[in-house]
């Protein structure tokens, strides 16, 4: 694997990711996102529906939590997570948990780490972990480690320290097995940073997991209302500037689009694309606008939600149906009322499947009459918008416009 | 201008152009929306290959209808419909005529314009669902009376407002309201429904603004009464419709009864029209079917089964969920074409459908439609082939092993149109 960093700005690093995959042969851009998936499927989607979206990652996110109950089956399947679930393409990343479900915490010890699957808790010590690792085979794998430090009500540096200690102690164990291992020793360790909010734990986590042969990097525990965003952001940009320079950096649990542009300047390069999927969930069409640089008519098609000349009664249907009001203001809700017959595509200049096909008063109709395509519809859209503003992102960074499009996303934040 | 004999009119003569433009007259010929061709028969049985051709493309039958119930087939998008090479599928009066409703649907384009469904739409009139998924609906000559159970509000559903609804639809087929009783009852109501739905039937046909561009069927009823169902055949072919289907069975009712009421309705309805058997969809039932005569079906088994995990194959199906596909590493049915059987195994299937991941669900779903095109596709193919008999006799034994665990009303059915299975 290899990073090429084409240019830094303002802190942010844009480059490209190469040799990846088990024969070599794929790139992927950064800054990126990974694609999300649930038990080794994008959400809701078919190959087919998959296959229609535009700019689908080159890497994909699969969830430890959801396949280790699985493992024998892999195991006696021989041939890899990758092939298992259909995606023989595609390149792999495994992370611990998933992003969207939270797992009750206490349940790490000095010898494991517990995730939740469809069949309840299970227990991975060291060895156990990296035979399910052996039966996945993914291109990267995040270590086993220790997230829990700002689990509890009070942060305590004895307990952030221990999650560096025993992510530390984790990390050494399993290189150690993936030495001995020819299948593992294609995989691609990512390291945990941990530390929770005390900086100096934070900053012994970056310098030690970067002595050990690891190939990227995942920032642990930043998600989440543990700490402010000023210092969750200061301390993000502590721990990249003790990383080198020539190893990813991901980061989990983040993917609202502003806090996405706040860690990318932080010096972080890939994130996960489980916000798409949460709005999906929310009946919600992402809308923001990631064109730093309309045409004046196109400004009107991309207006949230807003039919010309109808701000009033909008504001009325929101007082009425509160249920519905969105989760965030990157988004509308389209069980709203005011969607009922407006025929338009979710967002007007978009390109998917749905906005090409199909109609806001459509999507409205089958999430009030709670039909399965909805999802489907969604889940394409939001993908789709969600790929094409880490394109943006890219763009920006080349034509030097970061400014322009921190402005306009920043101003849709709130 | 010399005028084309026309029995069943009762019109005056007029001027061709007035026969192109009139549109309500009982008997009056309006253009066509609809012609059959007749490309095969099966010289032993009742089979036959034919060309549909509406106004939304050329549909081959014998065809099976997925059902779309509220504008959507489930998780499985347009695109992916056709490309599984659907060319008609049905969407639910009762349950789209509430939500959206007929005037936001012509808003759309009508419901082709609304789902963005290019090829054919067949709608039900509405009158089945009214009648099973309601507690208290109230049939009289006027319509069927009933509450609707979003807002309580009282609704007449009239032959006029069903043909009114199906007009907003647009749907290629649209289906006379039917007087419907259940299958198993018996006495005067019976008769009261077959001779009301002839009244309807007529009620129908004068209410339908767009003959030219939309096919009102007639729904043969009598339940299971021979005498009732060939009063209700004789009336009813009396008219000039396009199409017949053939109703008041798939309820209760036993095999026996329902293959001699199929065969006795094919017997009397028009060569050159369309016959359609509502509710029919199990594949026995289906081969069966269509060597008593019978084109077009429609049922939710295949899409609501594939939601449980149900995946059909050619000897039944595969309860997916179970443990002993955990590790069953072939794919649904190793001859399937479906893009779900090309790609993935039992083992993927069974892993995804414990999840909550509704992928799952739509793999099955695209399976199951395409298992029964290309059911449908196969037994057409060998009526062209004039091998019909030989396709039912390999079929039968594929299904159940040995010719003794066919069920015997359909060795019957078979047998009593020159099909034997020994």
């Amino acid at each position: 694997m290899k990073l090429s960093l084409s240019r830094v700005v303002q802190g942010c690093r844009l480059g490209t990711l190469s040799n990846l995959g088990k024969k070599g042969d794929r790139c992927m851009e950064f800054p990126g996102c990974l694609l999300y998936t649930r038990t080794g499927s994008a959400p809701h989607l078919t190959h087919d529906t998959l296959q229609v979206i535009s700019g689908v990652p080159a890497m994909t996110q699969l969830t430890l939590s959801s396949l280790a109950e699985h493992y024998e089956i892999l195991e006696e399947y021989k041939e890899g997570i990758g092939k298992f679930i259909g995606m023989p393409e595609s390149v792999f990343y495994c992370s611990l948990h998933d992003p969207v479900n939270p797992c009750p915490a206490g349940f790490v010890t000095n010898k494991s780490v517990s995730v939740w699957g469809v069949g309840g808790r299970l227990e991975m010590t060291v060895a156990k972990f990296m035979a399910i690792q052996q039966a996945l085979q993914p291109d990267w794998l995040q270590c086993l480690s220790d997230g829990e430090a700002l689990c509890a009500d009070a942060s305590s540096s004895k307990r952030a320290k221990k999650s560096v200690d025993r992510t530390l102690a984790f990390l050494d164990e399993c290189l150690k097995l993936q030495e001995q291992s020819e299948v593992l020793r294609s995989c691609v360790m990512i390291g945990v940073i941990e530390g929770g909010d005390i900086l100096e734990e934070r900053l012994r986590s970056a310098r030690e997991t970067a002595k050990r042969p690891v190939g990227g990097f995942l920032l642990d525990g930043f998600h989440g209302d543990a700490m402010t965003k000023e210092t969750r952001l200061r301390l993000i940009s502590s721990v990249t500037a003790e990383l080198p320079e020539n190893k990813p950096r991901l980061i989990c649990g983040i993917g609202q689009p502003d806090e996405v542009l706040e860690c990318i300047e932080a010096g972080v390069d890939l994130f996960e694309s489980f916000f798409p999927y949460q709005a999906t969930e929310r009946g919600c069409a992402l809308t923001f606008s990631f064109d730093y640089e309309p045409n004046p008519e196109d400004m009107v098609l991309q207006q949230n939600g807003q039919k010309e000349g109808e701000e009033n009664g909008e504001h009325i249907d929101k007082i009425i149906t509160t249920k519905c009001v969105p989760e965030t203001s990157f988004e509308i809700n389209l069980k709203e009322k005011m969607y009922r017959d407006d025929f338009g595509p979710l967002v007007g200049g978009c390109s998917c499947y749905c906005c090409k096909n199909h109609s806001r008063a459509y999507v409205h109709h089958l999430l009030v009459t709670n039909e399965l395509l909805a999802g489907v519809l969604l889940m394409m859209h939001n993908f789709q918008h969600y790929f094409g503003f880490f394109h943006a992102i890219r763009e920006a960074l080349r034509k030097d416009r970061l400014g322009q499009l921190k402005e306009l996303i920043y101003r849709q934040a709130c | 201008m010399a005028e084309p004999k026309d029995p069943l009119s009762m019109r005056c003569p007029e001027s061709m152009t007035a026969v192109a433009a009139s549109t309500t007259s009982l008997g009056t010929r309006a253009p066509a929306a609809l012609t059959l061709r007749v490309v095969a028969e099966c010289s032993r049985s009742k089979a036959r290959a034919c060309e549909l051709r509406l106004p939304h493309g050329t549909v081959a039958t014998p065809v099976f209808m997925p059902v779309g119930t509220q504008g959507t087939m489930k998780g499985v998008t347009a695109a992916q419909l056709d490309n599984l090479g659907c060319r008609i599928c049905l969407g639910n009066t009762y349950h789209l005529g509430m939500r959206p409703g007929p005037e936001l649907i012509q808003k759309a384009s009508g419901l082709h314009g609304f789902m963005n469904w290019k090829r054919n739409l067949l709608t039900d009139s509405g009158g089945f669902q009214m009648v099973s998924l309601l507690a208290l609906s109230e049939v009289t000559e006027e319509g069927v009376r009933f509450r609707s159970p979003y807002d309580g509000a009282e609704i007449l559903l009239s032959p006029e407002k069903s043909v009114e609804i199906q007009n907003a639809l647009g749907s290629d087929i649209m289906m006379q309201l039917d007087d419907v009783v259940s299958s198993t009852l018996t006495g005067s109501r019976v008769e009261e429904a077959m001779h009301r739905s002839i009244r309807w039937l007529d009620r129908c046909i004068l209410a339908n603004q767009r003959p030219d561009q939309q096919n009102l069927f007639a729904i043969i009823q009598g339940g299971l009464d021979p005498a009732l169902r060939r009063k209700c055949l004789e009336e009813m072919t009396k008219r000039n419709v396009p199409g017949f289907a053939i109703g008041g069975l798939s309820g209760g009712e036993s095999k026996e009864q329902f293959w001699k009421m199929v065969t006795l309705s094919t017997d009397q309805l028009p060569r050159e029209k369309p016959r359609y058997l509502m509710g029919v969809g199990y594949a026995t039932d289906l081969v069966v079917c269509v060597a008593l005569g019978c084109d077009m079906f429609d049922c939710v088994f295949p899409t609501r089964t594939a939601r449980f995990g149900s995946a059909l194959v050619p000897t039944g199906n595969l309860q997916l969920k179970k443990k002993q596909f955990a590790k069953d590493f072939r794919p649904i049915d190793e001859a399937c074409t479906c893009p779900t059987c090309q790609r993935h195994t039992r083992a993927f299937l069974h892993v995804l459908l414990h999840s909550n991941n509704t992928a799952a669900l739509h793999h099955v779903t695209v399976h199951n439609i395409a298992y029964q095109l290309q059911l449908m596709n196969a037994i057409r193919t060998s009526i062209v082939e004039h091998r019909f008999p030989e396709f039912v006799q390999n079929f039968i034994k594929t299904m159940y092993g040995e010719v003794g665990h066919c069920p015997t009303w359909a060795v019957e059915a078979l047998q009593s149109v020159g099909i034997s299975l020994s």
